[in-house]
């Protein structure tokens, strides 16, 4: 891939709504040009989605976010590709991810009370049955999502002019 | 007649943005492109070697020189800007401003010429003239470059020093190695010595920074001036360094030791991991080379302008709108509530551009810049 082509993907990720008319002039290639290579991203599926970061703590929403860790033993006929697309299907699984150490999957969970996560887990993942032992962690209050820090304790304190 | 301040000191012009802080002062809605300082703030794992080092009680002084380390790792760091160097020709600083003081007072007597090329940094001029030195200014607009030619023209002068500073603030000019080898022909020719002022360097967005002093025959005749103010965003922490020839560096230590005795400890292990934390620069590189290249773009619509090739300046034409530096800026000011520096507050031959400091998230760095442009348009000639 070209050097310009890793620059756009640096500042979408940064900035999802960086217009192909900004991009163009800050990385020197034409609107059209830009706009050829984030479709070429979207249609490989380079680029999947563009999202919001949101505070959802800030309006204080009702959502609650469950860590699990999930162990599994594994098959012949199912290893961990298949146990893992099987979880990642609920709407309710915001995130799985294959881990080292202990436990194999490390699953984030998002529902709206305790008990309908609860018994998510005990419903649909525990069910599984390749997975052999589940620890829920629920979330208390998060502080940096993505990259974000979820609070502001510094602020621009320089002077208007320095030489 | 008797006077309490020293006369040499009466004279001194003071700097030509201060009353622009009487117009701003209390202010928010004004967007500022005056700010000569990141704004990054200085990276959380430098922060917090500081505040560990605090707690380990780290708070005596340090030998004047400054820390053995970090003198060590300086001298390392130094070998990817060309320039070869033993760390007892290191002395640890308060930041690049103290070393041009130290640097200026150690080399000239009264009447010995400085040879300033301009528009540049505030403080070359009123530094020498303390000294008793005579500061001779060299224009060097509109390409902003000092050649072998624009040099030589003032070998018939009592110079003794050159000042350079590149990448250059305020225009953001930089040389290539051929550039500066031809500007050392004639500093050779000349017999001077140089005072090469290279805080942004690690601010290089074209070509690679080259340190004037690794060039051949130029060593022992060159102070290097670096430090960590703008590359790491630590300017409230005072902290740099010279490079120099061992009985120049001996001067300037003497005078180091009595005026400052030595930079602040809690600075200079920050330095220390500051050199660890490369990453960290070039992620502030990376944006703003980005700001750069929008800016450019951008105001070759109205301005005619260089692309800078480091810092985080751009230094625009603005006499299409038929206004000087002092009237834009005010009524830009006034009237679009953007601040920006008249280019003449770096000298005389900076009548006729401003100084723009893309030290800012870009969201406000792309709100100013479109103010600035209708403003410009308004005025335009065209």
């Amino acid at each position: 891939m070209e050097e310009v082509e890793f620059e756009i993907l640096r500042i979408l990720e940064e900035n999802a709504k960086m217009s192909p008319e900004e991009i163009s002039e800050i990385v020197g290639i034409s609107v059209d040009g830009v706009r050829e290579i984030i479709s070429k991203f979207e249609d490989e599926g380079i680029i999947l989605k563009y999202k919001t970061i949101v505070d959802w703590e800030k309006i204080h929403s009702d959502f609650i976010y469950a860590i699990i860790d999930v162990k599994v033993s594994l098959t012949r006929e199912k290893g961990y590709d298949d146990i893992a697309k099987r979880i990642a299907k609920f709407p309710e699984v915001h995130a799985v991810r294959l881990v080292s150490g202990e436990y194999d999957f490390q699953v984030v969970i998002r529902g709206k009370s305790l008990k309908e996560v609860a018994f998510f887990v005990a419903e649909k993942i525990s069910t599984i049955p390749e997975v052999k032992d589940t620890v829920t962690h629920f979330v208390l209050r998060t502080y940096k999502e993505e990259g974000v820090t979820l609070f502001t304790d510094e602020e621009d304190r320089r002077l208007a002019f320095v030489p | 007649m008797y006077r309490r301040v020293a006369k040499k000191v009466a004279e001194l012009q003071p700097s030509g943005i201060r009353r622009f802080f009487d117009l701003v002062s209390g202010r928010e809605d004004i967007i500022s492109l005056g700010v000569g300082e990141p704004d990054f703030a200085i990276p959380w794992r430098i922060r917090e070697e500081m505040i560990y080092s605090l707690e380990k009680g780290f708070t005596s002084y340090t030998s004047n020189l400054g820390l053995q380390e970090l003198r060590e790792e300086i001298s390392r760091y130094y070998k990817k800007f060309g320039l070869k160097s033993n760390p007892n020709q290191i002395l640890i600083t308060s930041g690049v401003s103290e070393a041009i003081d130290l640097s200026i007072r150690t080399i000239i007597e009264p009447g010995d010429g400085v040879l300033i090329p301009e528009p540049c940094y505030v403080s070359y001029k009123p530094l020498t003239l303390i000294c008793g030195g005579e500061a001779i200014t060299i224009p060097t607009t509109p390409d902003f470059k000092l050649t072998y030619e624009k040099l030589i023209n003032y070998s018939e002068t009592n110079s003794k020093a050159l000042i350079l500073n590149y990448p250059s603030n305020p225009t953001g000019m930089s040389y290539t190695k051929k550039e500066l080898e031809e500007i050392a022909d004639a500093i050779i020719e000349m017999d001077l010595l140089v005072i090469s002022d290279e805080i942004y360097s690690e601010l290089t967005y074209s070509g690679r920074h080259v340190s004037i002093a690794s060039l051949n025959g130029m060593e022992d005749r060159t102070i290097v001036l670096n430090g960590f103010s703008k590359s790491f965003a630590m300017t409230g922490l005072r902290i740099g360094y010279a490079i120099a020839p061992e009985d120049i560096l001996d001067g300037m230590t003497k005078i180091h030791q009595y005026c400052m005795l030595c930079a602040p400890i809690t600075s200079q292990i920050g330095a220390l991991e500051a050199l660890k934390s490369m990453d960290e620069v070039d992620r502030m590189r990376a944006e703003y080379m980005r700001r750069r290249n929008y800016l450019v773009k951008k105001f070759s619509e109205v301005f005619s302008i260089r692309k800078p090739d480091g810092t985080f300046y751009a230094f625009p034409d603005i006499s299409s709108t038929g206004l000087s530096s002092m009237e834009f800026t005010e009524k830009l000011l006034i009237d679009e509530k953007v601040a920006v520096v008249p280019g003449n507050a770096f000298g005389e031959c900076g009548e006729g551009y401003i100084r723009i400091a893309f030290a800012i998230k870009f969201d406000l760095l792309r709100e100013a810049v479109e103010r600035i442009i209708d403003f410009a348009k308004r005025y335009g000639k065209s």
